[in-house]
């Protein structure tokens, strides 16, 4: 068993913003009970013993936490990497000094498009001004920017145009992750889902794009042939922590029919080395074929546990995205319906 | 590659739960041996390739041609190592 890498602390499910891509859990009432301060810097502490190098604080909205300088000093103060992940909604001056003095190291700030219309109907709030002062600041104050852009069949036509606008802020990194169909995004999938015509249109921007900008691209899984690789394995590089103290080898995770193990209960090393959310498909032994036999088996770990669950199940069964699964029929079908459909209605994720 | 400097974004350290020298950035961990950390803590705009090669084979007996450069080329690819070319 190897020592995770990096924590996705999950500060909180509550959001200013209310994106139908969201990737939190619909029931989101069950993470209410919020971890406390201090539980969180036991968290922290028992994640650098671990083995823990960077910490991402997440949500929802982790600036909606009051003790959020906090926790960031308190990851700082071990030696963690420590990286904001922000709508912007509440990123001020003010704030933005006091985090910098806790030791925070990078910022990345989400934008849903590349002009105020189209960005504030995804988001349901008016927030695309704030969200570019945001970046100048992150700038001025002189940490490193990411600039991420959750795509999908409405905005991903708009790619060339965040690109710029991605550029005239300076961002030292650009994330375009395609829609991950998990929790609230899930719901709303088939109007989430962009044609194969669209999606073409835009990797030919990213390619040309590819030499000017240090861009990340998240690749579109119902479109590929072979599975995402699972975060490099299941429960083996990294773990979340969930706004209630869940632990998790990735959000998604929420959704398995597995025993919870929480932190208000039993230690993170315990917790890593034999809860059943960890064991369970850890390494290979779990996998059925066509897997099991697949020369690519320590290269896409099966692929996405959660996503077999969400389209089969059966978590244990081959990640229907790939070409070579009994159930890849699951993802075709999808896939064609995208081609075919005029645009449907996304429902607006509650803000907690 | 001139004057090779480490991204804004990356920061150099040392794990003691690997007890291993690493080199932090946004998403990635990068996990070095002591002649990469020789290299990267070199890397600060001011020394050239030529002179972090040479310190090194001050340093360690074998350094083999070529090898700096390799190491830090593969690191510019993935943006960890800014070049500093002027």
């Amino acid at each position: 068993m190897s020592s995770p890498f990096g924590l996705l602390a999950e500060l909180t499910y509550r959001c200013p913003l209310a994106c139908a891509y969201c990737s939190n859990p619909q029931n989101m009432a069950d993470y209410a009970a919020e971890l406390s301060t201090e539980e969180w810097r036991r968290v922290l502490t028992e994640a650098r013993d671990l083995g823990v190098l960077q910490c991402h604080l997440s949500g929802g909205e982790p600036l909606l936490r009051r003790d959020v300088v906090e926790i960031v000093a308190a990851a700082s103060g071990l030696g963690l990497y420590t990286n904001l992940v922000t709508s912007a909604v509440g990123f001020n001056r003010p704030m933005a000094e006091r985090l910098r003095a806790a030791g925070l190291d990078h910022v990345q700030v989400s934008i849903q498009a590349d002009a105020p219309t189209l960005s504030d109907r995804i988001a349901g709030i008016p927030s695309f001004h704030r969200k570019v002062d945001a970046m100048s600041l992150v700038k001025e104050l002189g940490w490193p920017l990411t600039v991420n852009v959750v795509l999908h069949r409405q905005n991903i036509d708009r790619i060339a145009d965040v690109l710029e606008l991605a550029e005239t802020v300076g961002a030292d990194r650009v994330e375009l992750a395609n829609t991950q169909y998990y929790g609230w995004a899930w719901r709303n999938r088939d109007a989430l889902l962009p044609s194969r015509a669209q999606l073409e249109a835009a990797e030919r921007v990213v390619r040309a794009a590819r030499d000017r900008l240090n861009l990340i691209y998240v690749l579109p899984d119902y479109y590929s042939r072979y599975p995402k690789p699972c975060n490099g394995g299941w429960a083996a590089r990294q773990l979340t922590v969930t706004p209630n103290g869940d632990v998790l080898p990735c959000p998604a995770a929420q959704s398995l029919p597995l025993p919870r193990a929480s932190v208000r209960e039993d230690s993170l090393a315990r917790i890593w080395a034999d809860s059943p959310v960890m064991t369970a498909f850890r390494g290979t032994d779990w996998m059925p074929d066509p897997c099991r036999s697949c020369e690519r088996r320590e290269q896409d770990f099966g692929g996405c546990r959660c996503q077999a669950f969400q389209l089969t199940g059966d978590a244990a069964r081959t990640d229907p995205v790939c070409h070579l699964s009994p159930d890849h029929h699951l993802v075709a079908d999808a896939v064609t319906a995208a081609d075919r459909l005029t645009d449907l209605t996304l429902v607006p994720r509650p803000h907690r | 590659m001139d004057r090779p400097r480490l991204a804004r974004s990356a920061r150099l350290t040392f794990d003691r739960t690997r007890q291993r020298p690493v080199l932090l950035l946004p998403e990635t961990v990068v996990v070095l041996n002591a002649t990469g950390q020789a290299i990267l803590e070199r890397c600060d705009g001011r020394h050239t390739v030529a002179e972090i090669e040479a310190e090194l084979r001050a340093r360690y007996r074998t350094v083999p041609d070529g090898e700096v450069r390799r190491f830090l080329s593969g690191l510019v690819a993935r943006r960890v190592v800014e070049a500093g070319d002027e």
